[in-house]
């Protein structure tokens, strides 16, 4: 069966273990996560959960009815009409050609985070496809770290 | 009223109108306890094993539809309860337990009978809670027994720290839930249910599937009516026996695994599958990619997840099963023909004729069928009928006279050897003026064989009728068929004396060898009105058949040859 990518967003009573809930639906029926981001929602008793998986249609179908049966769960919702952006922080090191970095950063919604002795920092924000191709392309500088936010989206 | 949290647990299962809790103590949950010593709104029973209170709250709760109860204590009394947690989850039964932990202050610490209760109980419970402050105990205790009995039921846990119990707060028990994230749907949508019934009007040769979920739904009289009323023959899973009557001339049989060769027959052959309160599980279909393969699907379902999960659905229907059928009935009344059906009706008699569901008494030992419908010619409805898990369980399912929703108690989706006589138990207790009779094996009673001392001391005069094979039956049958007789650690020669077992207790015995012995033993154990154990000595090497080899297609079976004939 064909593989999808696909984008849920769930909406969750600020709950202590609702975070073990949802991972536990994931690992106990063997759905795969690719990112998962949460955090609250302002002026709220709410969190949303920004949940990146890959399955069959069939399977999409269940993760999302089986979030939707989790007693904290208010709302679930799956479309491909999302907004989607993901944030990265790479660290180089001091000795790359910076202005190609700044360059490239600048490209991909990003700029110059924090610069030390020894590495500079740079950070970008923008579509998960502009993401991959952002972190191919700066492997010639020699990256140290990356450090992905994960996906957060919102509806259209 | 300012009362501790121990307290607010009585009020709080008197406001629920509890009258039994099964249950076992220990040190976290003493506060409670000792409120239960002061009470008398309810009876608490004393079961021999934390997971006998779970399953005797279980058959309580399965007897009398309403939630059943039970309370342990922290670590080992909670980690014994695990299986029938799961138990009734898997077999969506509404439930309460309440577990004691340590106190707030040890949390975390690895501390003396400390367990993460809850992160275990996460995966086999409906919802559950920690209370850290007695001001939640009473909008807990609303919810879990909301969210335990309504939408899908199962069961709800409740862990309490000590502290917690101890803690004095003002009670007001609530009168209303409000849980903003849950709202079941209940109710099912209009226009998927017209065209379901113009799909019903349509086909020739519709099959009902009948599914536990009915009588979750308490909707048997409604499905009856409905059966009635269209004329489409129906199934029934093994959740769903006693749904119809056994006597309903459109009532087939029992599918799946075990299934009669009719009813098995009939879903292969069937153009449109009504499914009700059913959910397609692996022991009822077989092969999925052949499973009722020229059919359209209508599915009706208090749970969306179980709708399309394994089969597309067609026609799904998201709602309680009992309002459902009202609806379809209103709107099938004008457009549903049984005449239409005389073809098909036809077909499925021819299948019945063909393999019939049987036995034949072709040994000096007794039949275990026999004895299942034995039981059925004397008792019949006056009992209620529990079951351990094995072939002793599937005979059960296939040859017991079930009359009435709610008859027939035993472990369905997890398969729990051990449950049956615990849950007997809970429905003597729930259903007192019918004899409690629990069909058992020679291996599964003795998975809690200690609640013995609950039946005498409780006067809940169950009768165990052990089909003594010698084997772990089902297993041994497995081996014999598909591990070319290799009978590893199934061979159960070495036995107790289940005689003196029992009267050890206070309760009675009997060997059975023969029929007149087995009336006699019956009978005497209805008289003697306490708990008994009847060891019958049945033919060791009888397999239950019909059977769909595990993933094979449903209408390839292995057949019980016909031995009188040939
Ligand atoms: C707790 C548990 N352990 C193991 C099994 C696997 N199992 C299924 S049926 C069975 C044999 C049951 O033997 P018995 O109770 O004598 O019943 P019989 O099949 O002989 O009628 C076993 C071991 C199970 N279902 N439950
Ligand atoms: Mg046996």
């Amino acid at each position: 069966m064909e593989n999808e990518r696909r984008v849920i967003s769930v909406i969750v009573a600020n709950e202590a273990s609702v975070l073990s809930r949802i991972s536990g639906l994931f690992s106990a029926r063997g759905y795969n996560v690719v990112s998962l981001t949460v955090a609250p929602i302002p002026d709220t008793d709410y969190s949303r959960f920004t949940i990146v998986t890959k399955g069959s249609v069939r399977v999409i179908e269940q993760i999302t009815k089986q979030l939707h049966k989790l007693i904290p769960v208010l709302r679930v919702s799956e479309t491909e009409e999302m907004i989607e952006k993901e944030m990265v922080l790479v660290k180089f090191p001091i000795t790359e050609n910076l202005s190609d970095i700044s360059v490239l950063s600048n490209a991909y919604n990003g700029k110059i985070a924090n610069v030390s002795t020894e590495s500079i920092i740079v950070m970008i924000a923008d579509e998960p496809k502009r993401v991959e191709h952002f972190l191919t392309a700066i492997k010639r500088y020699h990256p140290i770290e990356i450090v992905r936010g994960g996906t957060v989206a919102v509806e259209r | 009223m300012q009362i501790s949290g121990a307290q607010m647990v009585i009020e709080a299962l008197i406001a629920e109108n509890v009258d039994t809790v099964f249950g076992y103590p220990g040190g976290a949950i003493m506060n409670v306890y000792d409120e239960i010593y002061k009470q008398d709104g309810f009876e608490h029973i004393l079961t021999r094993h934390e997971q006998a209170a779970i399953h005797a709250a279980e058959g309580y709760s399965k007897v009398t539809g309403k939630v059943g109860v039970a309370m342990i204590t922290s670590g080992p009394g909670f980690t014994n309860a695990v299986t029938g947690l799961a138990d009734a989850y898997m077999d969506s039964i509404p439930m309460v337990v309440i577990s004691g932990q340590v106190p707030m202050s040890l949390i975390g610490t690895d501390a003396f009978q400390e367990i993460d209760a809850i992160g275990i109980s996460r995966a086999c419970t409906k919802h559950n809670y920690l209370v850290t402050d007695a001001k939640d105990l009473p909008r807990v205790l609303k919810e879990a027994f909301h969210i335990a009995a309504t939408g899908r039921p199962g069961p709800v846990h409740v862990d309490i720290p000590k502290d917690v119990t101890a803690q004095i707060e003002t009670y007001v028990y609530p009168d209303t839930v409000n849980i903003p994230t849950y709202k079941p749907h209940t109710k099912g949508n209009k226009r998927q249910i017209k065209k379901a019934i113009d799909a019903i009007a349509a086909a020739k040769r519709p099959l009902f599937y009948l599914g536990g979920g009915i009588i979750n739904s308490n909707a048997a009289e409604e499905v009856r009516e409905f059966v009635k009323m269209t004329g489409i023959p129906a199934v029934e899973t093994f959740m769903a026996r006693g749904t119809l009557h056994h006597e309903d001339p459109l009532l087939i049989s029992m599918l799946g695994m075990h299934g009669s060769y009719a009813a098995n027959m009939a879903m292969s052959e069937t153009d449109l599958v009504i499914a009700l309160g059913a959910r397609f599980d692996d022991r009822v279909t077989g092969k999925l990619s052949e499973f009722a393969k020229h059919a359209g699907v209508i599915h009706v379902d208090i749970d969306p997840a179980s709708i399309s999960k394994l089969v597309n659905a067609d026609y799904p229907i998201v709602g309680d099963v009992k309002g459902v059928v009202v609806e379809m009935m209103a709107l099938a009344k004008k457009s549903v023909d049984a005449e239409v059906y005389t073809p098909w009706l036809e077909t499925i008699e021819h299948f019945e004729q063909l393999h019939p569901l049987q036995y034949f008494e072709d040994t000096d030992r007794l039949k275990p069928q026999w004895c299942i419908e034995r039981v059925g010619e004397i008792l019949g409805d006056d009992a209620n009928i529990s079951t351990d898990v094995g072939q002793h369980q599937m005979w059960t399912a296939q040859f017991y006279p079930f009359s009435r929703p709610r008859q027939f108690i035993s472990s369905g989706g997890l398969g729990t050897m051990g449950f049956g006589f615990p849950a007997a138990l809970g429905v003597k207790r729930g259903a007192m003026d019918k004899v409690s009779i629990n069909f058992t094996g020679d291996g599964s009673i003795l998975m809690n064989i200690q609640e013995l001392m609950t039946a005498v001391e409780k006067k809940l005069p169950v009768i165990n009728i052990i089909l003594n094979n010698n084997y772990l039956g089902m297993v041994r049958q497995w081996q014999t068929l598909f591990y070319d007789k290799r009978h590893a650690e199934t061979d159960l020669s070495v036995q107790p004396d289940f005689v003196m077992l029992a009267q050890s207790f206070g309760g009675v015995g009997y060997v059975v060898k023969t029929k007149d012995e087995f009336d006699a033993a019956l009978k005497d154990a209805i008289e003697k009105n306490v708990v008994a154990l009847i060891d019958v000595r049945v033919e060791r090497l009888e397999n239950v058949l019909p059977m769909v080899p595990s993933g094979g297609s449903l209408f390839n079976m292995m057949l019980l040859e016909n031995k009188k004939e040939s």
